[in-house]
């Protein structure tokens, strides 16, 4: 089963969020870390959801990390397979796997960031195995 | 403080729909809490508590004590999805414990079946939700966000597909024996994998019923209890437990269950060994799996091998677990599983379960939920009970 474009819901863009859709729509996956505890976190937070300072900032994620878990919804039309990646920041985030062979997908997989354009909204990152 | 047998459940009730499309929810919830109030011998101006979540329409618990008429000092809506109704069992009898009410009325009730739900919907909580525009583009569902879990299990502990369907198996065997049961059919871990792969890696008879219809529990002050003609259920142990993502250190390898469990357990002062029976929520196969471990009936990673070979029925294996036939065969009404959990429990107790299924000596259960998603932000609740 391979992979077909499908439509993308438009994230709700807020002030949290504002400069995360903006770098995607310029192809940069950006990520917070916390300059009080030097943590990275996902989705990203104005607070540090581990030491909860106010000290978070954006970085510009390398793009390339690994499967944690996936699970391909195969009674959608078309299917899409839905993804934990780990950064290679070392934290997790909800994506979906595309532009692969849906049946040779593995946890543990390298993958990179691509981007996919969204309805009405801006581009939204998914992963495709390197 | 503990609750440790400051309270008792006096009154049970499962709606015996499984389709309303001719009944308003809020109908629903108040033929449950009529039935519970019926089942316990109590009257509707009795209750003094009432506890509901989400599914109860209007504003909190406002529009259902006001369409019930209900007068009342204490109320609560704690809503941590289908686990809700254990932690409103658990609160209730804190709130009886600390003198607030004598009579909580908990009920739930839905029509998910009739207004065409299912499990492969993406699941849109709203935009002012934090996680959701960084999720709903994705399209999260029930069904995948669970099979992320299921798979990843596989990946770390080596479980395979067939012990997963030994779950499955084993609740069938329970339904064919309750007449109200969506799925009667007996059914073997062959039919479960030759099922349609609904998202990997789990099908279609992985996944729970979509079901109309409702529950009810009336928890009372230990004098009341012991005013009435029913057996002596008691409460002695509850733990509740959010878990969520981690800001990002995600580990889908357990739930909430590794912490509500250790602090029902300690409150209730036994352990899993000593458990007659157990209700374990089980909107998917994994969920059973994954609550089992963590609540200690085996070590972690050990969860398929513990299902297997039929561990879970009856009469048959070791746990006897979800004699009504559970999620999987015989109900989830409104998408919430919870109060279904603590009803078997219930039956079993005072021994009111079906002469088929009915544990010999039944006198320590245990109810388990997993409210909200297992793959994302889930609630977990345990609820520990003894028959006086």
């Amino acid at each position: 089963m391979t992979y077909q474009d499908r439509t993308i819901t438009a994230p709700t863009v807020n002030p949290e969020g504002q400069a995360y859709w903006d770098a995607a729509n310029q192809g940069k996956l950006l990520v917070k870390r916390c300059s009080a505890c030097n943590e990275y976190h996902h989705y990203p937070r104005a607070l540090c959801p581990h030491c909860f300072s106010d000290k978070t900032e954006w970085r510009e994620a390398k793009g390339t990390g690994t499967i944690y878990s996936y699970s391909v919804m195969r009674r959608a039309a078309p299917p899409y397979a839905m993804a934990y990646v780990t950064l290679d920041e070392g934290v997790s985030m909800m994506t979906n796997l595309v532009d692969c062979d849906f049946d040779a997908l593995k946890i543990g997989q390298r993958v990179k960031v691509v981007f996919k354009p969204s309805e009405g909204g801006p581009a939204v990152p998914m992963f495709t195995p390197i | 403080m503990s609750i440790k047998g400051k309270a008792f459940i006096a009154g049970i009730f499962e709606h015996p729909t499984r389709k309303a499309p001719d009944k308003t929810v809020a109908q629903l919830h108040a033929e449950v809490a009529k039935g519970a109030l019926e089942d316990a011998g109590l009257s509707k101006d009795d209750v003094d508590g009432y506890f509901c979540a989400g599914d109860a329409p209007g504003l909190g618990p406002l529009s259902m004590v006001d369409y019930m008429g209900l007068r009342l000092r204490h109320v609560d809506s704690t809503d941590v999805g289908g686990s809700s109704y254990l932690i409103h069992v658990s609160h209730a009898a804190q709130a009886i414990a600390a003198g607030k009410c004598k009579v909580a009325l908990v009920t739930l009730a839905g029509r998910p079946r009739s207004e065409g739900s299912s499990g492969t919907q993406p699941r849109n909580y709203g935009a002012a939700a934090p996680d959701v525009p960084f999720e709903f583009p994705y399209s999260p569902a029930t069904v995948n966000m669970y099979g992320m879990v299921a798979m990843r299990h596989m990946y770390q502990y080596g479980t395979t597909a067939e012990q997963l369907a030994w779950i499955k198996v084993a609740a069938s065997h329970h339904a064919q024996h309750n007449p109200n049961a969506m799925l009667r059919e007996v059914v073997t871990v062959e039919d479960v994998i030759n099922s349609p792969m609904i998202s990997d890696p789990l099908h279609r008879l992985d996944c729970c019923v979509v079901s109309d219809g409702g529950g009810a529990v009336i928890v009372v002050a230990p004098e009341i209890a012991k005013s009435l003609r029913k057996p002596l259920v008691r409460i002695i142990g509850a733990g509740e437990s959010p878990k969520g993502q981690m800001g990002g250190k995600i580990d889908l390898t357990y739930s909430g269950a590794a912490v509500s469990g250790p602090i029902a357990f300690a409150e209730a002062c036994v352990i899993p060994a000593d458990i007659k029976y157990a209700s374990i929520y089980d909107s998917f196969t994994i969920t059973v799996l994954m609550q089992l471990e963590d609540l200690g009936f085996c070590k972690k990673g050990e969860g398929g091998r513990f299902v297997a070979d039929g561990n879970l029925i009856s009469g048959v294996g070791k746990l006897p677990f979800n004699t009504d036939g559970g999620g999987l065969s015989n109900n989830h009404p409104a998408n919430r599983g919870g109060i279904t959990k603590v009803i078997e429990a219930v039956r079993q107790l005072r021994g009111e379960a079906h002469p088929a299924v009915q544990v010999k000596n039944c006198d320590l259960a245990l109810a388990q939920g997993t409210g909200g998603s297992l793959g994302t932000r889930h609630g977990s609740a345990t609820l520990i009970m003894e028959r006086v």
